[in-house]
């Protein structure tokens, strides 16, 4: 007997996917998350650019994560220039990642994916049976814009960062006045690893490979080595001799697969594997008493580890602003000069890959761009194979639910995936 | 109180920033759901009534054959729609595929052509549809997002701004980057509502509201070129995020050498 599920357009996901799952004779015989968001050519516009663009262009790759795009471009561009940004700008980088952390997992947990567990359509349904607790998760996510505001200039495509620096660095005491609210989304996160670490969660733990950014003091934002739970350890300028990327019919964004082995899995889940060690004393004593330390492999758990992060992001940005002291400039300058830089840096998604060639008028020759979610395709795709399996007594409206919610575990950004997804029905 | 107003989101080629922004008025969100039904909102919420719906807030670009016919839709299920943000009041970054060759783009960045369905141009809604209402910006501004709807639950027109991002400036007293610093600047043909963001971080506005009403952009680009910018830079100053808006587009086309 065969048995088809298919979710034409998946709600709750940034951009546009659908879902696509045959199961013959009681097996499954594809399982299919398919993005069919109209592909924008980011690669091919930049050539002929200048260098200096990048950051703001990029950035339009996605509207949830801006800043991720905007760190790696700025990192790749300036390994070229060989600039080697001292602390002060670092610890702003970090300050700004840290709001976009905030503002990206808020969304996701309050959002996206809490209303899964609970039974409930939206976060705005949600809100009708449990409004403070909805404002609680509204109050970390504007926390976040804030930071990003302030920093940024803007929430959504900050204008403020660019290749050396930023164009304006703020006053010690303009990040002050974040300090109050950033304390209240730190108490609010710890509240919010508790709530969500009581939902119920399948039985679900996977062996994965875990990709991620390893620094050797901090919980990685910008800087690190790339790294696996199975021996990869590179430099970002590797990436692209280990990580390939291929096109199938069904996604208009390419997949990642690691060479050799196939399917990988970077972000929350990855990062708190690889990196507990680094994680801040408040974040690490949250997962203690949830009892999720120090690695967690049940992707429906993603949750717990990003509320997790939640409270290391508030934590990690108070530090930041307590030690904070104004760089002398805005920003670092260095004549442009022929060559080829990549970077890394972990979008709240993942890692995201940036690698360009510039020549000596600083005009980009050629770019490439590997976001989180094309990366995690393929396990998404594998987690549909073993959820499904695990789950085909349930009638087609259960098991569309649970698979649906696999692929909300990833918190995917579809537009980020293709940079390069369109709707075909519309319900009326 | 009146029903609520029924509402949709929809979504096109486009980053979701636009469609972000109101998820982003977090002290007003709960509030409003008092005045709003949000029928269909994919990115928030799982649950979808049908139409017809009193605004359809539109974000992204048409650029594939089925977008287009799905435009045509979402117009006939809805009594007013709002083109929100660049992509879709101006065709977008992904516009920039315009002045280019399509077919000389999709080998750069897919293996396998075949596999992709695109149109030749990113265009805006207005080309496709009625637009009731443009909302410019790259990306809108959330609290103009917020006079729309107030102003459709109020049943007036709503207000905005009309006028460059050069009388932001001069209101909030932001010395000028090009007459103090020989910036090159769009501010005094793109249209105001970012709040001058870029000059008030001592940098040049890049234009991503988009053109005002009647720019004077040939007189801008003499300046330009007067401050010592090449040509070849005047063209990707007008040609970015609303490149193929009617005055922007002209300009950049003015300045390309091998045209």
């Amino acid at each position: 007997m065969k048995r088809t599920i298919k979710v034409a357009n998946l709600a709750r996901v940034e951009g546009e996917g659908a879902l696509d799952l045959v199961i013959s004779d009681g097996r499954v015989v594809k399982a299919n998350f398919s993005i069919f968001e109209s592909p924008r050519f980011f690669e091919a516009f930049l050539q002929g650019r200048r260098a200096a663009e990048a950051p703001d262009l990029t950035a339009r790759i996605c509207g949830i994560c801006p800043v991720a795009y905007q760190m790696s471009s700025v990192h790749a561009l300036e390994s070229i220039l060989g600039l080697d940004l001292p602390a002060p700008w670092r610890q702003l980088r970090r300050l700004l990642y840290c709001g976009e952390w905030l503002e990206s997992h808020a969304l996701h947990i309050y959002f996206l994916h809490a209303p899964d567990f609970l039974g409930y359509p939206s976060g705005l349904a949600l809100a009708q049976d449990f409004p403070e607790t909805v404002k609680e998760g509204l109050a970390i996510k504007k926390a976040g814009n804030d930071l990003v505001s302030l920093l940024g200039g803007r929430e959504v495509h900050p204008m403020n960062v660019r290749v050396g620096g930023f164009y304006r660095t703020p006053t010690p005491a303009a990040l002050q006045t974040l300090v109050p609210q950033l304390e209240k989304a730190l108490a609010l996160a710890q509240k919010t690893v508790r709530w969500v670490a009581s939902f119920t969660f399948p039985d679900a733990t996977w062996d994965y490979e875990f990709v991620v950014l390893r620094h050797p003091q901090d919980y990685p934002l910008c800087e690190g080595r790339l790294v696996s739970n199975r021996g990869l350890d590179i430099a970002a300028a590797d990436f692209e001799d280990h990580i390939a990327e291929e096109h199938v019919r069904h996604s208009n964004a390419l997949q990642g697969f690691l060479l050799p082995r196939g399917a990988y899995l970077v972000g929350p889940l990855a990062r708190f594997a690889l990196n507990y060690d680094r994680l801040s004393p408040l974040a690490r004593q949250a997962a203690q008493e949830v009892g999720l330390a120090p690695a967690c492999t049940n992707p429906f758990q993603s949750i717990i580890v990003r509320s997790i992060e939640l409270v290391f992001a508030c934590e990690e940005a108070l530090r930041l602003i307590r030690t904070y002291t104004r760089p002398p400039r805005p920003y670092l300058e260095a004549p442009w000069r022929p060559g080829r830089g990549s970077a890394i840096t972990e979008a709240p998604r993942g890692i995201l890959y940036h690698r360009y060639t510039v020549d000596n008028q600083g005009i980009i020759q050629d770019a490439r761009i590997v976001p989180p979610t094309a990366q995690n395709q393929k396990t998404i795709e594998g987690d549909l194979c073993r959820v499904a399996a695990q789950h085909l007594h349930l009638d087609d409206q259960g098991l569309t639910h649970i698979l649906e919610q696999a692929i909300r575990n990833y918190d995917p950004c579809i537009s980020c995936a293709t940079h390069c997804l369109r709707l075909n029905v519309i319900r009326t | 109180m009146g029903a609520r107003l029924k509402l949709a989101v929809w979504k096109f080629a486009s980053c979701d920033g636009c469609q972000l922004s109101l998820l982003n008025l977090e002290d007003q969100l709960l509030a409003l759901t008092d005045y709003l039904n949000v029928a269909y909102f994919l990115e928030a919420s799982s649950a979808v009534a049908p139409g017809p719906y009193d605004l359809s807030l539109v974000e992204g670009s048409i650029t594939t054959p089925a977008d287009a016919k799905r435009i045509r839709q979402i117009r006939r299920v809805s009594k007013a729609v709002a083109a929100i943000g660049a992509c879709a009041t101006a065709g977008g970054i992904q516009a920039l595929r315009n002045f280019a060759d399509i077919n000389t783009y999709i080998p750069i960045v897919y293996a396998q052509p075949g596999y992709i369905r695109t149109l030749a141009d990113s265009t805006p809604l207005a080309q496709h549809i009625k637009i009731d209402l443009e909302l410019p910006g790259c990306p809108i501004n959330k609290y103009q997002l917020l006079e729309v709807i107030k102003a459709l639950i109020q049943g007036r027109r709503p207000r905005f701004p009309q006028e460059s991002v050069c009388s932001t400036c001069k209101r909030l007293g932001i010395i000028c980057v090009m007459v103090a610093e020989g910036q090159p600047c769009l501010g005094p043909v793109t249209q105001a509502g970012c709040g001058a963001l870029c000059p008030a971080s001592h940098r040049g506005c890049y234009g991503c509201f988009g053109p005002k009403e009647n720019p004077n952009t040939a007189s801008l680009a003499a300046r330009f070129r007067q401050l010592g910018v090449a040509e070849a830079d005047i063209v990707r100053l007008f040609r970015t995020f609303t490149a193929a808006a009617a005055p922007f587009r002209q300009e950049s086309l003015a300045h390309e050498t091998n045209h």
